[in-house]
């Protein structure tokens, strides 16, 4: 019989202290995978029904719906489970007349959010690059020590992670560790 | 660690999100079939490999997934410019430019 794995439900690292922090796993959504010649897309933003972001990086947040552009033709959606048949019924009707692909990876990824004064100081433990160069708004591919996740910094101060569930203990447990040092104040 | 500046992206990005794919402007000969075993081999395996300035192919995998090409000195590991896959290969007047 299969069970539905969910390594982070109900976990979450909190430091309480000068530095605050908090880690948790955000709640689940529908997650898709968008490819499509970028001169279609306004085509299928229409089909979103919110606007997809034209700059490689950039993010929307509309109605719930987070839209990350992280390559030249390829988007990645996260959307509320509700809302999942909806787009998959919209994007069906779009394929006649525009060739895209859009696939369901919902149960492939969890989002966790890293929040507070310590969040950059947290993610950085593993992150090889500049976040602090990182504009409010932007969201991007990237490795988390040796795992492949996508970061979106949604506030000065508060990111997400989406990363894939077979990957999602590990970048735990370096968060936990991370945290660990911060409210040690190490 | 190296930092790359993808031409996709535009932003400098940490090496580990990167793989190398050898040399670049690298053209397939459009009819393999008519070239004798040496040339076909020339093709595959001979490389330049030089010491200096270098024209290779980098893939930002861990990112946009792109592939582009990349100048780098290949005695310093500098690199002096990257630019998008399908463009000319810079002229000698650029890559000064870049280096300045």
């Amino acid at each position: 019989m299969l069970h539905e794995h969910h390594p982070l439900i109900g976990r979450e690292i909190a430091v309480r202290k000068v530095t605050p922090l908090n880690i948790r796993a955000v709640a689940d959504g529908a997650r898709f995978v968008l490819r499509i010649d970028p001169a279609q897309a306004a085509q299928a933003a229409k089909a979103f029904g919110s606007p997809l972001p034209g700059k490689i990086g950039d993010v929307t947040v509309s109605k719930g719906r987070l839209a990350v552009r992280l390559g030249p033709d390829e988007w990645h959606l996260v959307v509320p489970l509700t809302e999942q048949e909806a787009i998959e019924t919209a994007f069906a009707k779009l394929y006649a007349t525009v060739p895209h692909s859009l696939v369901d990876v919902s149960h492939r990824e969890i989002g966790i959010a890293v929040e507070g004064v310590a969040a950059m100081l947290a993610l950085r433990s593993a992150i090889a690059f500049d976040i602090g160069g990182m504009p409010v708004g932007t969201g991007c591919r990237t490795i988390f020590d040796k795992a492949q996740i996508i970061l979106v910094r949604e506030a000065e101060d508060r990111f997400r992670i989406e990363v894939w569930r077979s990957f999602a203990d590990h970048v735990w447990g370096i968060l936990d560790a991370a945290s660990r040092e911060i409210a040690l104040g190490i | 660690m190296l930092l790359i500046r993808c031409p996709y992206c535009e932003a400098e990005r940490p090496e580990l999100e990167f793989t190398y794919a050898g040399e670049a402007h690298i053209a397939r000969p459009a009819d393999p079939s008519k070239l004798n075993d040496d040339e076909w081999k020339t093709h595959l395996f001979i490389r330049s490999n030089p010491r200096g300035t270098h024209f290779e192919r980098w893939r930002h995998q861990h990112g946009c997934g792109r592939f582009f090409n990349a100048v780098r000195d290949t005695v310093s590991d500098k690199f002096a410019m990257t630019y998008k896959a399908g463009l000319p290969r810079p002229t000698e007047t650029e890559l000064e430019k870049a280096r300045s």
